[in-house]
């Protein structure tokens, strides 16, 4: 019934240096929860304070399984006609309209609820494909506790029911990663169903690995002082505290700008890529600006 | 599945250590320990982190309960190890045996290749390597001058500083050994830890027993923070009452005036009806903003409750747009401009304790009055889509609580509320109106967060059908 799943990892390094190679460089306990869920088939839950790389951990992993990403981006009011399955009605009218003379109503209620009149969202699609996806079911946090209550027919089993049509199974066994910002307690119920991984903001040396991925020519010593002063920010109260992607992106307008240390000018030039709240800002400039050296005269 | 078939006897205590998980709270269910059998058989067992995290990542489920975990599998591992020990009479520290052997192996090592090695385990945070070297390194420089202190912190620090592990830079090293650049305080710290572990259990050997497990303490559960946890806890809980003060609010109040057709549906079950419309659906109600008065008492007699509630209408505050709050002693006042001004919980509170202009004469609560002043400070404002929430123990001091006045506030109101900070065995005894009020609102007892959450998720049923 499921299709034979090809090439998975072989081991837990394998998958990380799969990763890696993806533009995602995972944690110790990252690469080896991602590697339980891919060898496992269970979805895993991805937990963590926002801009810590979550969605980019389900991309990565789609990436390096040359696998396609299905996502699902979660909202209030999300519902199954929007998540799962929806009846192509318009479709459904035609055929009903076009067979009018004649036809039984059984035959044509019986045709008009088979799967050619189904429109396949997010996750019937996920678990329909011919070959295996990754589904990324992103900020389910942000869903209300009923939709949670859909979803896990489809976490444990793979399946879907359909009432019309019975009970659709999944084809091919999808890699399924849920994130969630912690913005509400989940359910017990889905956390059974899945694997746990809380992603914190990275160590020093980690996010400094992590930029001179994504900048590799902006200078050591520039790189260790922007990981060294966004650890710092991420201490203060802030609205927003910086995220991964927003270190990326400082050090590459650093790089822009051709700055060569990161001094109390530079900085109160370029924060606001990493601060973005009016009120952040100035915290940040009375606590982390004054502690950089001044400009040095050049 | 690859890997190592499961030694015999690791089942057993895979369940024990379920059992002691389930004791300290975790929620482990049979699901999650076959889970955990499932994901044992996929990862190496030679290495502990790896061993470790495939546990955790099916056993617990959230950072807390992680930590828990954390101390758990540690204690879990010792005890095991010691009581195995035990029972087979091993030692490495006593005994003429164990002794030539290690004096031998010290002899052996070179000592400062000992040094670099431990340095670059350290420099690169080698977690199975530090392990190891630190029963080493036990070897070869704790029994150096033949005398343990018998206070293991202070062995511990003897051993740093014979290898000469620092984390400030030591420049007079030459060049390429780890330790030049200073090391990193992290590893050193980990480092330390696996020491005093090795030296544990040297202790239990030379006494030669075990000292009974205890449970973990609410100070080692809790994760390392301070009131910010707390404030976090009901900023979450807050997130989610606005859900629901959104959702279930304002819809059943009202009148319908008009409503909108949702094509969509009802072409869709006009299929039953062979095309023909026959049951009209209507588009639900959009619900509507929800509008919050908020008054808080901050008396003397919720002296204890004040801090929670302050942090109640400080995330209210974060979530809702069109809310206002105030405080109240004796006299009501408004607050709602120290929340937009002030971001930080505790220049709030500073600000409202200093200058809120809560016109205290006696310090007393005079909840009559206060309705009053309030009805006439928002009478023109309130309508059915307001909610208003006290928060407050409704406890008089002896004075009219006046219940008229509140009835016709809250019949104003859409839906009113009343946390009181009080446990429900103490309300209306002494100077506690709280009957009085009781049939014009919905109370609720609420002095913590877990209490907070009880009554947002009965917020959704408390709804009038």
């Amino acid at each position: 019934m499921i299709a034979p799943v090809d090439e998975l990892p072989e081991s837990i390094a394998e998958l990380g240096d799969g990763l890696s190679r993806a533009g995602y460089l995972p944690g110790p306990a990252t690469a080896l929860v991602a590697y339980l869920a891919v060898r496992l088939g269970k979805p895993v839950l991805v937990e963590g304070p926002a801009g810590v790389g979550k969605t980019e951990l389900a991309k990565a992993l789609a990436s390096c399984l040359g696998r396609e990403l299905v996502r699902l981006q979660c909202y209030e009011g999300l519902d199954e006609a929007k998540a799962l399955y929806e009846w192509n009605y318009r479709k459904q009218l035609l055929r009903i309209q076009a067979e009018a003379q004649g036809a039984g109503w059984n035959e044509v209620q019986d045709d008009i609820f088979g799967e050619e009149f189904l429109l396949a969202r997010p996750l019937l699609s996920a678990i329909s494909a011919t070959s295996p996806v990754v589904l990324l079911i992103d900020e389910i946090d942000k869903t209300d506790q009923e939709f949670e209550a859909l979803l896990l027919e489809l976490l444990s089993d793979f399946q879907i029911t359909i009432p019309e049509l019975g009970r659709i199974s999944a084809t091919s066994q999808p890699v399924v990663v849920l994130t969630s910002n912690n913005s509400r307690e989940l359910t017990e119920a889905l956390k059974r169903r899945c694997l746990y991984l809380w992603l914190d903001y990275p160590t020093l040396e980690h996010e400094l690995a992590i930029v001179r991925m994504h900048a590799p020519e902006l200078a050591d010593t520039v790189a260790r002082k922007l990981v060294e002063v966004v650890g710092m920010v991420r201490e203060l109260d802030l609205k927003k505290p910086p995220s991964i992607a927003e270190s990326i992106d400082w050090a590459r307008a650093l790089l822009l700008l051709g700055a060569r240390d990161i001094d109390e000018e530079t900085f109160a030039q370029t924060m606001s890529v990493i601060v973005k709240h009016r009120t952040d800002l100035e915290i940040v400039a009375a606590r982390v600006g004054v502690a950089l050296a001044p400009a040095s005269g050049e | 599945m690859n890997g190592p078939p499961a030694p015999r006897g690791i089942d057993a205590r895979l369940l024990e250590f379920g059992e002691q998980l389930r004791a300290e709270g975790l929620a482990v269910g049979t699901s999650e320990l076959l889970d955990a059998f499932d994901a044992l058989g996929e990862v190496g067992w030679s290495e502990r982190s790896a061993f470790q995290g495939a546990l955790a990542a099916t056993l617990a489920k959230s950072p807390e309960d992680r930590r828990v975990f954390d101390l758990v599998f540690e204690r879990f591992l010792f005890r095991a190890v010691e009581a195995a020990a035990l029972r087979e009479g091993v030692t490495e520290w006593r005994g003429a045996e164990g002794q030539q052997l290690d004096a031998g192996e010290a002899a052996r090592l070179d000592l400062d290749e000992l040094r670099a090695q431990i340095a670059q385990a350290l420099a690169d945070f080698d977690e199975g390597a530090m392990r190891d070297l630190a029963r080493l390194a036990i070897a070869a420089f704790g029994r150096a001058n033949e005398s343990p202190s018998g206070v293991i912190g202070v062995d511990v620090q003897r051993i740093r500083r014979a290898l000469g592990l620092r984390s400030d830079a030591q420049p007079q090293l030459g060049e390429g050994d780890p330790r030049r650049e200073g090391l990193p305080r992290e590893a050193l710290r980990h480092f330390e830890a696996l020491l005093r572990l090795e030296l544990e259990r040297a202790q239990i050997e030379r006494t030669e027993q075990l000292a009974p497990a205890r449970p973990l303490g609410e100070l080692d559960r809790a994760l390392p923070s301070g009131p910010a946890a707390d404030l976090a806890a009901v900023h979450r809980v807050v997130a989610q009452l606005r859900r629901r003060l959104a959702s279930h609010g304002g819809e059943q109040r009202g009148r319908r005036r008009h409503d909108h057709i949702d094509i969509r549906r009802t072409m869709r079950s006009s299929l039953q009806t062979g095309g023909v419309p026959i049951v009209i659906k209507l588009r639900p109600r959009r619900p509507r903003r929800p509008e919050l008065y908020v008054l808080c008492d901050v008396s003397t007699s919720v002296t204890s409750a004040s801090v929670f509630f302050l942090s109640v209408l400080h995330a209210l505050h974060d979530s809702f747009r069109r809310m206002r709050s105030f405080v109240f002693i004796e006299r009501v006042s408004e607050v709602t401009e120290v929340f937009a001004r002030e971001r930080a919980f505790k220049a709030v509170s500073d600000a409202i304790s200093r200058d809120a202009g809560v016109a205290d004469v006696s310090g007393y609560t005079d909840y009559g009055r206060v309705w009053s002043e309030f009805r006439a400070l928002v009478e023109d404002d309130l309508d059915p889509r307001a909610t208003v929430i006290v928060l407050g123990d409704a406890r008089t001091n002896g004075r009219d609580p006046r219940a008229g006045e509140f009835a016709a506030l809250a019949a104003h109101a859409g839906r009113t509320f009343w946390l009181n900070p009080e446990p429900r065995l103490y309300w209306n005894y002494g100077d506690s109106v709280i009957s009085a009020y009781a049939p014009f609102c919905e109370v609720f007892e609420c002095w913590t967060a877990r209490q907070l959450e009880d009554f947002v998720r009965s917020l959704s049923a408390a709804v009038p059908a």
